[in-house]
C-alpha cells in the first residue's frame, strides 16, 4: 500500500506543524510590531533618531558650541534662513549671501541646527542610562520580593509604596533640591522614582511563574533557588518590563527634560534641548524658532517611544489583536 | 462599605508616615552645616551651638523625627529662610492659586478626554478614530512647559487685537486687585487666627471669591488668564482619559449584556449611556487619581512657564535659594494629598464596583 499524499490530512497538518521550526516569542513579536502601525510609525522615528545621535558630527555643519562670531556676519537669535526652502516663508533669507542656517542661531551665536542634532546624543544618552538602572534595580528587587517573599517582600514593597505615593516628578525635583542641580542628579533622581513600577511588574510576574510545572520540576533536579531564579524564573519575567523600559524611556526623556527646563538638570551650555529651550524661553516672542525646534525634538523622542512601547504591548501579547 | 473604608485609611497610615520619613531624611541628607544654611556662612560657634540646642538638632534621631512629625501634623512647617516668615503661611497664599489651576485643568481634561474616547471607541477603526488616537498619542507626548509657550505664543503674539487674544503672564491684570470676601462683608476678624487663616485661604481661590462677592471683573480677568495655562497643564491627563474611555468601553462593547441590550432593540447613544458606560467607568476613575500627580507636577512647570505665583514657582524659587524648610513643607502637602485623593477614588471605586469591597 502506498502512501498516498494527502495535504487535507489533519494528522499530516499536524506533523508538518510540529515539524516546522518554533518561531521564537521575540521574532514573532517583532513580526507583529512591524505590521502594526504604531509600531512601524515608533520604529521610523526613534531609527531616525539613532542614526542622528550617530553620525552627528557628519550631519551637523558646526560643533554644538562653536561660538560663531567673528566667523560670520550674523546677529544674535537671527532667524531660520536657507535658500534651498525660500519657498517656505519661514526660510527666507534677508539679503542674497546671508549666512545659512537651516535653524537660525542661538542667543550665543551658535548654530542652532547643529545644537539640536547633538541634543539627540544627550537624550538618548539620558533616557537609556535612566532606563537601564532602573529597570536593572527594579528587576532585582522585585524578584527578591516575589522569589522569596516574607519580611524581604513587605519591607521592599513599602519602601517601593511609599516612593509611589509621592507625585513622581515632585520627588525627583525634591531629590535633585537635596543633591545640587546638574544633569547626573537630574537623572539619578529620575532613576530612584521609576524603580517601583518595575519592581511591581516584576515581583508579579515572578510570583506567578515560580508556582508553573517547569520551576517545580527544577526545584526536585535539586537546581539552587538563585540557579531557579535565575535561569528559569527571570528570563520569562522580564517581558512585561520590556514594554514597561520602552515607555519608561519615554517618561524619563521628558522628566529629565523638564527638570533642565526649571534649571535643575543639564546645564548650559550643554546641548540639552530643555535646557537649549529653557535659556531661550524669555525668547519667544522675539525669536520663537529657538523655543519651537527643541521642543518639537522632545515632543518627536517621547512620541516616537510611547508608540513604540505601545506597538510592542500589542505584539508581545497576541490575545490582544483584534 | 463603611469596613473597606476603615481597611483603605489604615492603608494609607503607614504610607504617610514613610512619606515623612523620606522627607525627614531628605533635609538631613543636605550636604553641608544646616546651622550655617540657615544662620548663614558667617555664624560663629556659639550660635550654632544655641540653634542646634533650640532646633533639637543635639537629640537623637528617634526623638528628632517625633518632633518633626508632630509639628508637620500640626502644620508647623518651620519658617521660610529667605523670607523668615512662616512656610504655613506662604501656603496660604500660594496654594490656591494651584488648586485653581490644577482643578480647572482636570476639568478640561475630563470634559473633552471621556469624549473623545467614547467617540473613538463608537466610530472604532474609522478615520475619526484613527485621528482622535494621533491625536491622543501627540497629547501624551506633549512637553507641558513647550506647549504652554506655544500657546502664549499663538494667543498673545499672532491672535493680539483679536477677541481671541488672551495674557501670556500674571494671575490678574496688574492693577485689579481682589478684594477678600470678609472684607467685602465688612466682618472683623483676627488674620492671625486660626479662622482668620481659613478665611484669607479660602478667599485667596479668586474665582470662587470673586464669585461670591459679585465682582466679575475679576473673576472674568482671572478666567481669562488661566485659560492657556490650563489647557497646556490639561494636555496630558486629556489625552491619557481619552486613550483609557476608549480602551475601556471598547471592551465593555464586546460583552455579552450589551449584545443583548443591542438585541432587544435598544437605540445605540441608550446602549453606549446606560449599559456600557457605567461599566467602562471604573479604570477611567483610577486614572484619574494617578493624574492629579501628573497635573500637580505639571502644575510646576506650567506655573514657570506662565509666571504665577503658586505652589509650584515657589518651589522652584526655594530650590534656587536652597531654602529647605519650603521644599520640605511643599513635598510633604502635596504628597499627602495625592495619597489622600488616590483614596478617595478607592472608596470611590469600591462604591461604583460592590466586589471590590469584599477583596
Amino acid at each position: 500500500m502506498s502512501v498516498k499524499h494527502d495535504p487535507l490530512d489533519p494528522i499530516e497538518q499536524n506533523s508538518q506543524f510540529l515539524l516546522s521550526k518554533p518561531t521564537s516569542l521575540w521574532k514573532g513579536a517583532f513580526g507583529r510590531l512591524r505590521r502594526r502601525r504604531t509600531g512601524q510609525v515608533g520604529m521610523v522615528i526613534i531609527g531616525g533618531l539613532l542614526i542622528m545621535a550617530l553620525f552627528a558630527p557628519l550631519i551637523a555643519p558646526f560643533e554644538p558650541n562653536e561660538v560663531l562670531i567673528g566667523k560670520e556676519e550674523i546677529k544674535r537669535r537671527e532667524a531660520p534662513c536657507y535658500d534651498a526652502l525660500d519657498f517656505i516663508g519661514m526660510w527666507r533669507c534677508p539679503t542674497e549671501d546671508a549666512p545659512q542656517h537651516l535653524l537660525g542661531v542661538d542667543g550665543n551665536v551658535r548654530d542652532e541646527f547643529s545644537r539640536v542634532v547633538f541634543g539627540s546624543r544627550v537624550s538618548l544618552a539620558v533616557g537609556i542610562t535612566v532606563v537601564v538602572i532602573a529597570v536593572t534595580i527594579g528587576a532585582m528587587l522585585g524578584s527578591i520580593a516575589g522569589f522569596w517573599a516574607g519580611w524581604a517582600d513587605n519591607i521592599i514593597m513599602r519602601i517601593m509604596d511609599v516612593i509611589l505615593g509621592f507625585p513622581s516628578f515632585l520627588l525627583a525635583i525634591a531629590i535633585v533640591a537635596v543633591l545640587g542641580p546638574g544633569i547626573r542628579n537630574a537623572m539619578l533622581g529620575v532613576v530612584i522614582v521609576s524603580i517601583p513600577a518595575y519592581a511591581r511588574v516584576m515581583r508579579a510576574g515572578v510570583l506567578s511563574i515560580k508556582q508553573l510545572d517547569y520551576v517545580s520540576a527544577s526545584r526536585s533536579l535539586g537546581a539552587s533557588p538563585l540557579r531557579i531564579l535565575w535561569t528559569r524564573v527571570m528570563p520569562n519575567a522580564l517581558t512585561p518590563l520590556v514594554v514597561l523600559a520602552t515607555l519608561g524611556l519615554a517618561t524619563a526623556i521628558l522628566d529629565v527634560a523638564g527638570l533642565s527646563f526649571l534649571g535643575l538638570g543639564a546645564q548650559p551650555p550643554s546641548a540639552e534641548w530643555g535646557t537649549m529651550l529653557a535659556s531661550e524661553r524669555n525668547q519667544i516672542f522675539s525669536a520663537p524658532h529657538l523655543v519651537f525646534f527643541p521642543g518639537l525634538m522632545i515632543m518627536l523622542t517621547v512620541l516616537g517611544f510611547n508608540l513604540l512601547g505601545d506597538g510592542l504591548r500589542d505584539a508581545l501579547d497576541p490575545s490582544l489583536q483584534d | 462599605m463603611l469596613q473597606f473604608i476603615g481597611r483603605r485609611l489604615l492603608f494609607a497610615i503607614p504610607v504617610l508616615i514613610g512619606i515623612l520619613v523620606v522627607t525627614f531624611f531628605l533635609a538631613r541628607a543636605i550636604p553641608g552645616d544646616p546651622c550655617k544654611s540657615i544662620l548663614g556662612e558667617k555664624a560663629t560657634a556659639e550660635a550654632c551651638e544655641r540653634f542646634a540646642e533650640n532646633k533639637g538638632l543635639n537629640d537623637p534621631l528617634p526623638i528628632q523625627f517625633g518632633i518633626y512629625m508632630s509639628d508637620m501634623v500640626q502644620g508647623d512647617f518651620g519658617n521660610s529662610i529667605r523670607f523668615s516668615r512662616p512656610v504655613s503661611q506662604m501656603l496660604i497664599e500660594r496654594m490656591p492659586m494651584t488648586i485653581e489651576l490644577g482643578m480647572t485643568a482636570l476639568i478640561i481634561a475630563l470634559l473633552i478626554g471621556i469624549p473623545l474616547g467614547i467617540l473613538a471607541a463608537m466610530k472604532h477603526n474609522t478615520p475619526t478614530d484613527v485621528g482622535t488616537m494621533i491625536v491622543a498619542n501627540v497629547g501624551v507626548s506633549m512637553p507641558v512647559f513647550w506647549l504652554g509657550l506655544l500657546l502664549a505664543y499663538v494667543f498673545a503674539l499672532l491672535l493680539q487685537g483679536t477677541f481671541l487674544e488672551l495674557p501670556p503672564s500674571g494671575r490678574v491684570t496688574a492693577g485689579l486687585i481682589s478684594v477678600p470676601f470678609y472684607e467685602a462683608w465688612g466682618w472683623t476678624i483676627n488674620e492671625e487666627g486660626f479662622f482668620g487663616n481659613i478665611l484669607e485661604f479660602i478667599s485667596n481661590h479668586f474665582i470662587f471669591n470673586s464669585l461670591i462677592t459679585g465682582d466679575f471683573e475679576i473673576f472674568w480677568d482671572t478666567i481669562r488668564h488661566l485659560i492657556l495655562p490650563a489647557v497646556a497643564l490639561a494636555t496630558i491627563p486629556m489625552a491619557v482619559i481619552a486613550r483609557i474611555t476608549r480602551s475601556s468601553l471598547l471592551d465593555t462593547l464586546g460583552r455579552d449584556y450589551v449584545r443583548t441590550a443591542r438585541a432587544k432593540g435598544a437605540p445605540e447613544r441608550r446602549v453606549i449611556a446606560r449599559h456600557a458606560m457605567s461599566n467602562a467607568m471604573l479604570p477611567v476613575v483610577t486614572v484619574i487619581g494617578l493624574q492629579m500627580g501628573v497635573v500637580f507636577a505639571g502644575a510646576v512647570l506650567t506655573e514657570s512657564v506662565f509666571g504665577l505665583a503658586g505652589v509650584g514657582t515657589a518651589l522652584v524659587e526655594a530650590i534656587t535659594s536652597r531654602d529647605f524648610p519650603v521644599i520640605q513643607a511643599i513635598t510633604v502637602v502635596a504628597a499627602a494629598g495625592y495619597v489622600v485623593i488616590n483614596m478617595l477614588v478607592d472608596i470611590s471605586y469600591a462604591y461604583l464596583d460592590p466586589r471590590i469591597r469584599l477583596e
